[in-house]
């Protein structure tokens, strides 16, 4: 017991300790934005101090937790629609060689019309709503979601599956204790890339939809020509995404991903 | 009294034969070698055997209590630590995790896995080691028969004349029963109360022969001498090395 809160606090401590590359990037990125404000101008591109201070002045407005706080549950709520019936779907097609052969060519339809006409589709069917919003990153989030979890059924280990059967597991057992662990390794992957696609997605749509939320403070901005409240908004959408990507996302992978640490014990890792 | 009855077994893989007419017994507590050149179907017989595949004819009836199945890979779960790889046939049985827990510390102490190694996963292991989590894994059920499949094979020779003597000592003091397939006669004749040699085709049984005594008591130039007579003097064996790549499946 000792041991293992030992290593679990390991893990954490190098999680956190592996925050400064991150900020290092970031830094970098800011670096670059600063050489880019002083060669343009304040009024093309605001320094990114600036930039933090508008956000800052924003965030200490409550109404803007609001709005901030809307696109987010938006967002969410999209992610959720689409991870839940992508990875319900996937499952279904991974096990079903011919479901998936149906599916195949319908994902690249899906994939292939891009989120601005699903925004437009989206507008005329639903009106200014939420639904708008949701629908429009379901649509071009589920089809990622769906990939991700079909490619992983297919090429689960069937020697395992065998295994198993000799040990006389079942269907359903073999499915929870094989299946789904197998196919979490390509769940997760496929459902970072689906929750960013549902931030930038939630945004342009609100933007387009005129619905509220940072989409909607965005289009207000750009009616103003206010290039330093624009792109806090941006910031403050981005900070939403990493923190829960880093909260949330990366920390549930890392626990299902403990044996691939394991497997090159020296070195830099991730 | 048999454990484990096979009979009139037959297979095909799209419509090309592997198996046919296979009758084949096993008594409680006894070891059976089934050897037979590569391809002719015995790793197919033993995953009908073991229920991993359904006959296309005949019938296997087994009156053992818990079976249990050794691979030629160690087919372990790659995210899970040696310790849950070897709890797992009690994990689908529904037993607490405590108490697999236990039990497959007591497994892996059986077949000499350290204690120290079972927090680690699969790919921070030796091969060797990781056959003995296979190993340990089918002891853990405390099963009465057990289904191996070329399991030592891939192992260079020292390693699997260790493993062997692991099997023969786990057989004789838990008596459980056995279906080993291999192509190795030496291999059969160390561990096995009997050599069962399938026919080159998969077409019945070739043939049988008993072999003396009890796995654990026989010395080295009793198996040698053996091995030397099935061999060079016995028609039955005369197959027993061809290859025909074509058809190992």
């Amino acid at each position: 017991m000792m041991g293992a809160a030992l290593s679990r606090l390991g893990r954490t401590g190098s999680f956190l300790w592996s925050a400064w590359s991150g900020l290092a990037a970031l830094s970098l990125l800011a670096a670059l934005w600063q050489a880019g404000h002083e060669a343009y101008g304040d009024f093309i591109l605001p320094a990114p101090l600036a930039t933090l201070a508008a956000g800052v002045a924003i965030l200490s407005d409550a109404k803007a937790w609001d709005v901030a706080l809307l696109t987010g549950i938006r967002a969410v709520e999209g992610f959720a629609v689409s991870a839940l019936a992508g990875a319900a779907l996937g499952l279904a097609a991974g096990y079903s060689p011919a479901t998936l052969r149906l599916a195949r060519p319908l994902v690249t339809v899906l994939l292939g019309v891009p989120p601005i006409a699903w925004i437009v589709l989206a507008m005329i069917w639903f009106g200014s709503t939420d639904g708008t919003v949701i629908v429009t990153i379901v649509v071009a989030a589920a089809p990622l979601v769906f990939v991700g979890v079909a490619e992983g059924v297919m090429t689960r280990d069937r020697g395992l599956d065998d295994m198993a059967r000799a040990f006389g597991a079942g269907p359903v057992k073999r499915l929870t204790t094989l299946g789904l662990r197998h196919v979490a390794a390509h769940l997760f992957p496929a459902l970072v890339v689906a929750l960013g696609m549902g931030f930038k997605v939630a945004v342009m749509a609100e933007l387009l939809a005129n619905v509220g939320g940072i989409g909607g403070e965005l289009a207000r901005s750009r009616a103003n020509l206010d290039v330093a409240g624009a792109l806090a908004w941006v910031t403050i959408a981005v900070a939403a995404l990493i923190v829960v990507e880093y909260c949330i996302v990366h920390p549930v992978r890392s626990e299902f991903e403990r044996w691939r640490a394991a497997a090159r014990p020296w070195g830099v890792k991730r | 009294m048999t454990a484990l009855t096979l009979s009139r077994i037959g297979h095909a893989y799209f419509g090309r034969t592997v198996l046919d007419n296979i009758d084949l017994s096993v008594a409680p507590g006894e070891v059976v070698a089934l050897v037979g050149p590569s391809g002719c179907g015995k790793s197919t017989l033993v995953h009908i055997a073991a229920g991993i595949v359904e006959p296309l004819r005949g019938t296997a009836a087994a009156t053992y209590r818990r079976h249990a199945m050794v691979f030629q890979e160690p087919r372990l779960l790659p995210w899970a630590t040696a310790r849950d790889n070897i709890a797992y046939p009690l994990r689908i049985a529904g037993v607490g995790r405590r108490t697999r827990h236990g039990r497959a510390a007591a497994a892996a102490e059986r077949v000499a896995f350290d204690a120290v190694d079972l927090d680690k996963y699969p790919v921070e292991l030796s091969g060797g080691m990781r056959q003995r989590v296979a190993i340990a894994r089918a002891l853990a059920v405390d099963p009465d028969f057990i289904f191996f499949d070329e399991p030592f094979t891939a192992l260079d020779a020292a390693l699997k004349r260790r493993m062997q003597d692991l099997v023969i000592e786990a057989a004789a003091a838990a008596h459980f029963g056995a279906l080993f397939v291999t192509h190795d006669l030496m291999e059969a004749a160390r561990i096995a109360h009997r050599i069962v040699v399938l026919d080159l085709n998969g077409n019945g049984i070739a043939g049988e022969r008993a072999l003396e005594g009890e796995p654990r008591g026989r010395e080295d130039a009793q198996i040698f001498a053996a091995v030397q007579t099935f061999l060079k003097q016995d028609p039955l064996f005369r197959h027993i090395h061809d290859v025909d790549e074509r058809r190992v499946a």
